[in-house]
């Protein structure tokens, strides 16, 4: 199935149509998420995965993934971390007020091909923002997947992302949801350590699972090598890349990644696609 | 219910599975049970590293204090050891090591398991090959957690 485009949603896709902010959250203390409502209240079909291109007037523009619910096209979803320029002015945006979306951009995680199989969701970060899609569709679609599980690292248990929901959906018994930060107080009772230790002891099959990662590039690094380790074959992991961008629709060449363009080809690439790109240094 | 004697648990837990069980029943004879409130420190930075433990049920935290604060850095559960300085001269923890909730474990006695991989070589390099190994990944683990994954 081909993830929609953005000419489903506006007359070219470098022209941006408006969008009205609805509600903005705070999700930790550098990291907020906004509903926006596209103009006049269009529907606003997108595959998880996907990104928009989010212009604030006189600022910038930046790519920011779509981390809502890919059921549920009536309102958009994003989650930002303000690390710049862009995603500062961004996180001074009120309900009511007005920015540009372009898109979707982008390939697609792959929810159709992992039915059938266990999956392993491994995020790092701000990295659940991407997945959180995938993960609304594999609950709503269960009965479709094997087993369905859920990792999760942040840098502190202050730095988790959508710890309510994590928490529902830890509490469901069809899904594991593994937990875990580099660092904690006391006063935290769950998983310490990196991430890559809780991939050895996930309950999924190696032979038979599709892994999807999104994270800081030097955290997919080592899940994926976690990952080889314990038997999972390079096609049948998913990976998730950002490079800066301009035009997103592959004519500027901004985001070219080897011989891929991150805004076309990618976002979400099969890790054998550009395995020979990733590099980890020895440690 | 079936009680399990220290060497059947022994070879269901992936670090000693494949060990002869001449070997298990080796360490077994250095082992007990063992059980640890929640808060109750099973190490201690800078004292003897008398024992090793191989965590039943429970998580442990192992932690050290940083600018008058107190971090957990790692957290190791079911199935895993805890403790590999008894291995190695000084033979004194790096770091305290604290039940997070109620711990069930069982303990070796480093000096009875030391005399052993002494009296019997293949034995003594079977269990450094585990521990080296364990050793390694602790240390791949905290460079990981150096690099800061997330920034
Ligand atoms: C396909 C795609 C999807 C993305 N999805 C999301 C998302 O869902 N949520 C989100 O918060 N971000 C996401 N990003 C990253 C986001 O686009 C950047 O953080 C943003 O462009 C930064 O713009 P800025 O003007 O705020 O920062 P700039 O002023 O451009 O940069 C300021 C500083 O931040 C650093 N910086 C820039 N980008 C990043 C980054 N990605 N991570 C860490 N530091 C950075 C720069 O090196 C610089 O030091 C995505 C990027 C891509 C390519
Ligand atoms: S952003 Fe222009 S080619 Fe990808």
């Amino acid at each position: 199935m081909q993830p929609p485009t953005p000419l489903q949603t506006a007359a070219h896709p470098m022209t941006p149509v408006s969008g009205r902010v609805l509600r903005r959250r705070w999700e930790t203390d550098d990291t907020f998420t906004l509903d926006i409502e596209v103009a006049g209240g269009r529907p606003f079909p997108f595959a998880p995965g996907q990104f928009n291109m989010l212009y604030l007037f006189g600022v910038g523009e930046v790519p920011i993934s779509i981390s809502g619910d890919p059921d549920d096209p009536s309102k958009l979803t994003h989650t930002t971390r303000e690390v710049g320029v862009v995603t500062r002015a961004m996180r001074r945006l009120r309900p009511g007020d007005t920015l540009g979306v372009r898109g979707p951009f982008g390939s697609a995680w792959p929810v159709s091909e992992a039915e059938g199989r266990d999956v392993v969701v491994i995020a790092g970060g701000i990295g659940l923002a991407p997945l959180r899609p995938v993960v609304y569709h594999l609950m709503r679609h269960r009965l479709r997947y094997n087993r369905i599980v859920i990792l999760y690292g942040a840098r502190s248990p202050e730095d988790i992302l959508y710890a309510k929901e994590l928490g529902q959906w830890s509490a469901r018994l069809d899904v594991e949801v593994l937990v875990t930060v580099d660092r904690a107080a006391r006063r935290w009772r769950g998983n310490v350590g990196v991430i890559t230790r809780l991939i050895p002891r996930a309950p999924f099959d190696p032979e038979n699972v599709v892994a999807m990662v999104c994270g800081p590039e030097i955290m997919m690094s080592f899940t994926v090598l976690e990952l080889h380790r314990r038997g999972v074959a390079s096609e049948r992991i998913h990976v998730s890349m950002e490079r800066n961008m301009k035009c997103a629709i592959g004519l500027c060449g901004h985001c070219q990644y080897g011989p891929h363009f991150i805004c076309k080809d990618g976002p979400v690439f099969r890790f054998d696609a550009v395995e020979d790109l990733f590099r980890v240094r020895e440690f | 219910m079936k009680i399990h004697t220290i060497p059947e648990i022994l070879g269901e837990v992936p670090f000693f599975r494949d060990l002869k069980p001449e070997y298990r029943e080796f360490l077994a004879g250095c082992a007990r049970n063992v059980h640890f409130k929640a808060g109750e420190f099973l190490l201690l930075a800078g004292k003897k590293a008398t024992h090793f433990y191989l965590i039943r049920e429970g998580h442990v935290a192992l932690e050290m204090e940083a600018g008058n604060k107190v971090f957990s850095i790692q957290t190791i559960g079911e199935g895993q050891i805890l403790g590999w300085s008894w291995l190695v001269p000084p033979y004194t923890w790096h770091y305290d090591a604290r039940a997070v909730e109620p711990v069930s474990a069982i303990s070796f006695d480093a000096k009875c398991v030391r005399e052993k991989c002494e009296k019997d070589p293949v034995f003594g390099y079977e269990l450094l090959k585990r521990f080296s190994r364990l050793i390694a990944e602790r240390l791949m683990a905290t460079r990981i957690q150096m690099a800061d994954l997330y920034q």
